[in-house]
Parts: structure tokens; sequence; C-alpha cells
């Protein structure tokens, strides 16, 4: 047992071998003075600035609102497309009724509302929020629509043949025979969540991670925008341990995440 | 008496009706019928599947359904397990309450649910009938049955092909049904565990008494588990032929040899 959990550590931890070693290049070259400091600050600049705007409370807050921003947009988007995906899913009507149009809208590239959404909203969280639940919903709409659809109908049948009642039917059959696809969708969705955040951060607010980022450009700040692309990254692998984790709780009957 | 699938005409007669026991053929006229079958015909578009299909089984009985591919055999299991109706003809099985002629189905296919352990996945031949500590005191009890007590709480995706049979056999017949209808159960399973599973099927069968009706292509199959064996050829009855064996039966006897030589003789036309 304690020897498969220190496998399971050293695996976690060969995956941050990569980034460290980077980190390490990075400031070696810029104390060597081969990478100027106007073009990339050192790590140990970076650092410094993470302390300095963790102490001030700039830094807490902006995360606090970034990430408020994006659970919102995510949750409203989110269950918007669950609930079409299990609608479209379910039913045969409610597909043909809506699903062109949704595939319509899918194939504008959200970002290129951005200037329509500052003409409804101007730079208030409704912009902000409005953008990440629009990008948000496709992934989820779509995986969960794909999930339902591929659940295997002789399995639907047998539930039928055994007497479930339509409700036992979706969830003991056809919710956890999509749940697969609905993680996929809701990785893809986490990923488009931080992105559209960002853009629309940077383009239009005047609070937030993004907005951060924008300012200490303004003012040649070039360890607080590396600091904030690097709170990014690390915000994206969050939200994306997470959602694994999800699926290997909730997966445990899968084969691909079963112990070998 | 009750009627599951009807033509309305017909129904008001059978309803009126007292019990009717008619004497089939092969069987002992005393046993009563565990279901019978009139006239059915079953059509796709304008293609005749089933023409006119009379049968009537007694209870208890284990009739083998054989034929080619396409004969229509598949049709009348399911028309006889409720999933489809019949385009025209009857259906009636006997029993009193709902309960009493529950009819279960096994497919080829185990049909389990992956993300539900064995157990859990038997206990779904329960839904309706028993929940709780029953349903599981009951599935363990079934699985113990049929030989599967170690691995009820494994996921579907580590047992064997002929494991996971067991439990699809275990799930359709936690309930006790009255009428066991089997499409070619055995049908994907390596010959070793084929034998296997019809000597674990014939042993319940003979423990739990319910009539059992099983579609196959394979006719040492039929001769050694049924007592009768129907062909069936374009969508008609071609034989119906009692098997007198004593059981346990043994492959390969020289009585099971003839009575296999006459089905498919019959099966390619050369009876």
């Amino acid at each position: 047992m304690a020897k498969t959990a220190t496998n399971t550590i050293a695996r976690n931890l060969a995956g941050w071998l990569l980034p460290a070693a980077l980190i390490l290049a990075w400031e070696t070259a810029s104390r060597a003075g081969l990478i100027s400091e106007s073009v990339m600050a050192p790590p140990s600049a970076v650092l410094a600035a993470f302390v300095r705007l963790l102490a001030s409370g700039e830094l807490v807050e902006n995360i606090g609102i970034s990430t408020l921003r994006a659970l919102s947009g995510f949750a409203i988007g989110g269950s918007i497309g669950f609930a079409f995906g299990l609608a479209n899913g379910l039913s045969r009507l409610s597909r043909d009724l809506t699903d062109t149009t949704l595939q319509m809208v899918r194939n504008i590239p959200h970002l290129a509302l951005i200037p329509l959404v500052i003409l409804w909203f101007g730079i208030d969280e409704g912009a902000k929020l409005f953008l990440v639940a629009l990008g948000v919903f496709f992934p989820i709409y779509v995986n969960t629509l794909l999930g339902i659809q591929g659940v295997d109908p002789q399995l639907v049948e047998m539930g039928r043949i055994y007497g479930m009642s339509r409700r036992e039917l979706f969830f003991r059959v056809i919710l956890p025979g999509a749940l697969p696809a609905i993680f996929v969708g809701l990785r893809y969705a986490l990923g488009i969540m931080w992105l559209t955040l960002i853009v629309a951060e940077t383009i239009a607010a005047s609070s937030g991670l993004g907005y951060m980022a924008m300012q200490a450009r303004e003012f040649l700040l070039i360890d607080v925008v590396i600091l904030s692309i690097l709170i990014y990254a690390l915000l994206g692998k969050l939200a994306d341990s997470f959602a694994r984790l999800l699926e290997r709780l909730t997966l445990q009957w899968h084969p691909a995440f079963q112990p070998a | 008496m009750s009627v599951i699938a009807l033509h309305p005409k017909q129904q008001q007669e059978a309803d009126g009706a007292p019990a009717t026991i008619r004497a089939p053929s092969p069987a002992p006229p005393t046993a009563p019928l565990a279901f019978s079958l009139r006239g059915i015909t079953k059509r796709f578009g304008d293609k005749t599947v089933l023409d006119g299909i009379d049968l009537d089984v007694p209870q208890g009985q284990f009739v083998a359904v054989i034929g080619k591919s396409g004969c229509g055999k598949s049709t009348l299991l399911r028309i006889l397990a409720g999933l489809d109706s019949p385009t025209s003809g009857s259906l009636t099985v006997a029993g009193g309450s709902a309960a009493e002629r529950r009819s279960r189905i096994m497919f080829q296919e185990p049909r389990l649910l992956p993300w539900a352990r064995i157990s859990r996945n038997v206990e779904i031949g329960l839904t309706g009938i028993a929940r709780g500590d029953v349903a599981r005191d009951l599935s363990l009890q079934i699985l113990q049955e049929v030989g599967l007590a170690d691995s009820t709480e494994e996921w579907p995706s580590v047992l064997s092909g002929g494991q996971k049979q067991r439990v699809a056999l275990a799930r359709a017949l936690v309930a006790h049904p009255f009428i066991l209808a089997l499409d070619e159960p055995l049908g994907a399973l390596d010959a070793l565990t084929r034998i296997e599973m019809q000597q674990l099927l014939e042993r319940i069968w003979q423990q739990q008494k319910f009539t059992a009706v099983l579609v196959t292509h394979d006719v040492a199959e039929a001769v050694a588990l049924a007592d009768r064996v129907v062909v069936i050829d374009e969508g008609r009855i071609a034989l119906d032929l009692p098997i007198p064996l004593a059981r346990p039966r043994h492959h390969g006897s020289p009585e099971t040899a003839r009575l296999e030589g006459q089905i498919l003789d019959r099966l390619f036309g050369r009876g």
C-alpha cells in the first residue's frame, strides 16, 4: 500500500519537473543578462511582485473577483447548456425545434460578440457573465446531447423490460451512461471559461486579474503582467484537476478509471 | 386466464370465456397451459415474418425454438415477452395476478449496467417488486445459485463473458418468473463455457420450475436442454418434436444424434 502511495505521489510530481526546470533556466538566463528585463522579468522579480501584491491584498481581491465571475458565468451557461442537452437528448420534438438554431449560433465565435456586448452591457459585470455563459454553453450542450444519444439503446430497452419508471430509467440508465461525455464537455467548458474571462477582462473591466494585467502594462510593470499570466495557468490547471477528481469519483466503474 | 396481447374483438371473447385447457400435442394432456399462441402473424411493411403461429406450451415445459437466421424466431420471442405486439393473432398467458404470470427475457448480450455493481445489477430484476434489504438478500441468494457469490461487489467490466451471462440469468430469475424467454443467450460464449451454462440453466430450471422458451440456432443445445423442439421455417411451424430423453442428458449419445439429424433434415428441407 505504502509503495503504491509513493508511486502515485512520484507520478504526480513528475508532471511538475518540466515547469520547474523551465523556471530555473529562465532565472539563470535573466541573471546572466541573456534576457532583457524590459522583455521578461526574472522569476525572482515575479515572486517579489507576488509577495508585494499579496501583502497589499490586491492580488487576493482580484483573484476573488475573477473567480466569482468565472464561476457565476459557468453556472449560468453550464446549467442552460445542460438543460438543453438533456431536453434535446430525451425529446425528439425539442431537438427538432431548437438544435438547428443552436448549431448556427455555435458557429459564431462568441468573442466576436464583444463589441456588441459592450454596447449592451457597458463594462459591467453583465458583459463578462454573458460572454462566459455563452462560451461555456456550447461544449456542455453538445457533449450532454452526444452523451445521451450515445447511451446503449439495448440498456434502455432492458430498463423498460424490467419495469423502470421514466425517472428510474433516467437516473439509473441514461444519466450514468451519458456521464463520461458530459465530463468531456465540462473540461472543455472550464478551459473556455478562463479564456473568455481573460479576454473580456483585458478589454473591458475595472477589476479582476485581466484588469490587473492591463494596468500593469500601462505602468510597464512586466513582473505583474507575467504574474497574472502564471496565475491564469494555475487557475486553469486547478479547474481541470477538480474536473478530473469528479470524474474519478463518479466513473469508478469505467475500465479507464480502475486500478490496473 | 389473462390476456396480454389481443385484438379488441377477441379480447371480449377471451374475457368472457372460462379457462379452457387444450391438450397440447406432445405434452401430457393433464398439464395446465403456461401460454398459448393463436394465429400469431407479424408483418414489417410487406414482409411477413410470422405467418399464423399456433403454439400451446404447458407449464414447466422447456421449449426450444430453432430456425435459420431471419425465420422470425426472435420476433416470436419478443411477442411472447411483450416487447412487440403481433399484427394479428393472440397470446394468452395462464395464471392469476400480474406477478404470477411475470415473464422475463434474456438476450444474447448480457445488457448489464456497467456503472452498477453486480448485486445492484441483479436487484434491477426486482424493480417494483422488492427494495432495500429484501432486494439485496434475494439478489445475493440467486447470485449464490449461479455460482457468483464471490463477485457480488465487482463491476461488470471485470467479469468474463460467461460470468456476465450468469449475472443476466440471475437478474432474470431473481423475481421467480413464470415464463423465461431466452434469445440465444449462450450464442456468444465459447464452447466449453456454453456447456457449463447449459448445465446451470437446466439445474435452475429444474429447481424453479418456470416455463422456458429458448430461441437458438444450435441444434445440439436444443436437444440437450429442451423437452420439445419447435422448428420455424418461413414464419410457420415446420416441425414440433418432443425430446423424450431422460435427464441429465449426455452430449453425443446415439439417441441425441438421431434427434439432431431429424431436426437438421427438416431445417435443410431434406425431411
